[in-house]
């Protein structure tokens, strides 16, 4: 019975050796905490699929513009 | 700066649920979840029945995010809500939080595991390297850093479903209604929507003390 209690002891006084140090990630409460992530227009644009300059917020927002009005088919069709 | 929204036209929604294979398709969702999904009311009532596409409208004020535990939801700058696979916990806040029911939760494995949770991107991927395996396996394809629009809107036969920049969608659906022969302030609103009060019925009560 002794002997139980003193392994039972052990594994306890061991289970200590376990732990791991933890150290809290500075972070404010309520902003993204992930990855950043780029922009579309970042990439370079692929070779068989629409053109825009590389990094040029603008140029890539006025290819997907006709892109969007793509959708539009009274201007897409009738004119 | 473009805000990236979603647009539907019930009128034109002809419940093909051609957005949603689209979409399955293309971002090689799991199986289990639909980030779109049509849903129809009125079902089977002749000229009464309307249909339309639902999926993540990427908020501008977005409740996923305001409730989210661990902030991994961020919003890119054209306007795009998306999250972080790493960091979500899969707790469902999000899902009981979003009045369209966007966040799905893949439940693949046993005893009703609930995993991490899953939603249309705008087909605007995550946050891993643009068009790359890892993004693609996560979030599905980045069509936008392909100058693209999202699948299921290009898909769209009838183009219900109009995708792209909020207010140039919304000057298509405005011409459109426009075209349609409704002009003024019937183009938007309740009447519209719903049609007009049956004749004969009470009007609408005016709220308690007079004012709106």
């Amino acid at each position: 019975m002794r002997s139980i209690a003193l392994i039972a002891a052990a594994l306890v006084a061991l289970a200590g050796c376990m732990e791991i140090e933890q150290t809290a990630t500075p972070s404010r409460q309520g902003k993204y905490q992930g990855k950043p992530d780029s922009t579309p227009w970042s990439n370079q644009p692929l070779a068989a699929g629409p053109q825009w300059k590389q990094g040029d917020r603008a140029s890539w927002e006025e290819q997907i513009k006709k892109r969007q009005l793509g959708q539009h088919e009274h201007r897409r069709i009738y004119q | 700066m473009a805000r990236m929204k979603f647009l539907v036209d019930a009128e034109r929604c002809i419940e093909c649920n051609g957005c949603v294979t689209a979409c399955k398709n293309e971002n090689e969702v799991p199986w289990g979840v639909n980030r779109r999904k049509v849903v129809t009311i009125n079902d089977g009532v002749v000229g009464a029945e309307k249909s339309l596409s639902v999926a993540c409208m990427h908020c501008s004020d977005a409740p996923c995010m305001a409730v989210c535990p661990v902030d991994c939801f961020y919003r890119t700058d054209d306007g795009v809500v998306l999250h972080d696979k790493d960091l979500c916990i899969g707790c469902g806040y999000c899902f009981y939080a979003c009045p369209f029911g966007a966040p799905q939760f893949p439940q693949a494995g046993a005893f009703g595991l609930r995993g991490k949770m899953d939603k249309c991107t705008f087909c605007a991927g995550g946050p891993e390297a643009d068009r790359s395996d890892a993004e693609f396996k996560k979030y599905g394809r980045n069509r936008l850093a392909e100058g693209k629009l999202p699948a299921c809107a290009e898909m769209c036969s009838t183009k219900a479903l109009l995708g792209g920049d909020g207010d140039v969608i919304a000057d298509i659906y405005r011409e459109r209604v426009a075209r349609r022969g409704v002009k003024g302030a019937e183009a938007w609103g309740w009447g519209t929507a719903y049609g007009p009060p049956p004749k004969g019925a009470a009007p609408a009560a005016a709220p308690a003390g007079g004012k709106s």
